[in-house]
């Protein structure tokens, strides 16, 4: 059944649409993100403009992520400071990215730019992932006690001044790292299209020894509130949110959610890393070997507007 | 009075051009000139029907017609991006905008437009892909290039790779020799604005007629609601959304809820 999307301008499957939010919405339950670096590539592999999938996938994340943070509410799960100190640097990250989006488009290097992030940026977290739930595994296989749960060693971060005590979350940190965090996910999410959860769950667990109890459900009303005034702000700038579109997104996306989220917690917390650092991973690649192979087509059209 | 002289001769050509193309009539008519994109719009076929009319007390030609419609929708300007590999990884390196171009442009005729006229009066009446005046900015200057530049190449063949841009020689059918039919397809990705159709009549070579007609692609329904909406009330609209968000993720959840 094809339908037409009136800001995307052209038709498309709901069926396919609707599986495209289930499955991704499966996965962001499972391993509790918002599933927006899935989501954005495969809506511009399916025909829809960079510019309208980066503008509507953040309306497809807000759902979703309120679905999921709901729960955590209810479970006291959330460390509404922690979220709220992440939010203050993550605003500044988006402004900072919003600008370079716009320098980066006029001279049109954006795509090179995303590009170029995505590859580094999932590929370095992936593998990250990859090493770290291997070793967690190992280490559980000789019967030594689990070291990632709660490390309570400390790092060189530590050590640095102002520092802060989250209750919720039961650590003592230094605001430094977390504003630096906070900057890092919503330049990233501003210039990548991404809600950030992939990249934060890990950073808040290994940097901020954040425990795995408070981590997702921090991370969800991060994601909400970034991803909720992104879709205003898209909505206000350039016009560029489909509504339809984020409407199949949404119902596929919540449904598949709720099972994804069944799924991930039948599973041990070391095994969902490695799986979801291998499919970080595999994104990242997919994002190298596009740099890298010819294209099929050396030229490419872009709109510069209507006039 | 030499003045006058001149100015006689001037009427004199002007009259003897104005005789000429009265030498026969073109009526077209249109399928639809209000093409409605609804929820379900998935491409339509722009069909035209057309009439040659002598003049009165002529007939027919004896050596037969040539017709070259050109549909054209509204102007846009686009950039048009080069890659290359740099360092192994491949990078935009060169790009050139081409000014309010067509964003739809269909020439059709009912055979190849070279085979109607000569070089030359196709590339002054714009006839063809090739002919059409496409322009760029160079630099500082605006202007269409040659024929075979890499830019205008490439930016034709990625335009009728969407369906937007195409040139058929075979599209215009005579029925009788004096009535004719035209289809081209406007793809689901059509733009939306006000198409313009020009039909120009040719015999053994030469122009003899020519007429215009308008058609207009516009939104509907649900579609036009909700794009007149993103645009006039931005606020508003992100505001919507947000809450439609909202909505469905706490349905979801409390549908979901199993504690």
């Amino acid at each position: 059944m094809q339908i037409y999307l009136p800001i995307a301008d052209m038709p498309v499957n709901v069926f396919l649409i609707l599986g495209m939010g289930l499955a991704v919405g499966f996965i962001s339950g499972m391993f509790g993100i918002g599933g927006g670096f899935l989501m954005t590539p495969l809506l511009i592999f399916v025909g829809v403009s960079p510019a309208v999938a980066v503008a509507t996938v953040s309306t497809h994340i807000a759902a979703s992520s309120f679905s999921g943070a709901l729960n955590y509410w209810r479970r006291r799960a959330v460390d509404v400071a922690l979220a709220l100190m992440l939010l203050s640097a993550g605003i500044i990250g988006t402004a900072t990215g919003v600008w370079l989006f716009t320098e980066l488009r006029a001279l049109d290097q954006l795509d090179l730019v995303i590009g170029v992030l995505y590859v580094s940026l999932l590929s370095a977290v992936g593998l990250f992932m990859i090493y770290e739930s291997i070793k967690a595994e190992l280490r559980a296989r000789k019967g030594l006690p689990s070291l990632l749960r709660r490390p309570g060693s400390h790092n060189w971060l530590h050590g640095l001044p102002l520092k802060l005590r989250f209750k919720r979350s039961k650590i003592y940190v230094s605001a430094i790292p977390v504003w630096g965090i906070g900057f890092v996910i919503g330049f990233a999410g501003a210039i990548m299209g991404i809600g950030g959860g992939f990249l934060l769950v890990p950073m808040l667990i290994y940097f901020l020894r954040v425990p795995t109890g408070t981590v997702i459900g921090t991370s969800m009303v991060l994601t909400l509130i970034t991803m909720a005034s992104a879709t205003v702000m898209h909505a206000v700038t350039n016009h560029l949110v489909d509504a339809i579109l984020a409407l199949i997104l949404m119902v596929g996306g919540v449904i598949g959610a709720q099972f994804g989220a069944h799924t991930g917690q039948r599973m041990r917390g070391e095994r969902l890393r490695l799986l979801l650092g291998i499919l970080v991973f595999l994104v990242g690649l997919r994002f190298a070997f596009e740099l890298v192979v010819q294209p099929e087509d050396l030229y490419s059209i872009r709109h510069v507007g209507d006039m | 009075m030499r003045l006058a002289w001149r100015l006689s001769g001037v009427v004199g050509i002007f009259f003897l051009f104005l005789h000429q193309a009265c030498a026969e009539r073109l009526v077209l008519s249109l399928s639809n000139d209000r093409v409605q994109i609804a929820s379900n719009f998935v491409g339509e076929n722009l069909v035209m029907f057309g009439a040659i009319e002598p003049d009165t007390g002529n007939n027919l030609r004896q050596g037969g017609y040539d017709l070259v419609v050109t549909v054209t929708g509204p102007r846009e300007t686009m950039r048009t991006r080069r890659k290359q590999r740099v360092l192994g990884i491949w990078v935009n390196v060169d790009s050139r905008e081409f000014v309010r171009v067509p964003s739809y442009l269909a020439v059709l005729s009912n055979r190849p437009v070279r085979q109607i006229a000569d070089v030359g009066t196709l590339r002054r009446l714009q006839l063809g892909l090739d002919n059409f005046l496409l322009t760029q900015r160079i630099g500082p200057d605006i202007a269409d290039t040659v024929r075979d530049d890499p830019f205008r190449v490439a930016f034709i063949r990625l335009q009728s790779r969407h369906g937007l841009y195409r040139e058929a020689g075979d599209a215009v059918k005579f029925l009788t020799p004096a009535v004719f039919r035209a289809e081209t397809p406007l793809p689901a990705n059509v733009p939306t604005g006000v198409f313009t159709i020009n039909v120009k009549l040719f015999a053994a070579g030469a122009l003899v007629a020519e007429t215009n007609a308008s058609l207009e692609v516009i939104k509907t329904g649900v579609e036009q609601y909700v794009a007149e909406a993103a645009v006039a009330h931005g606020l508003i609209y992100g505001i919507a959304t947000m809450l439609l968000a909202l909505l469905t993720g706490w349905i979801a959840n409390v549908a979901f809820r199993r504690d």
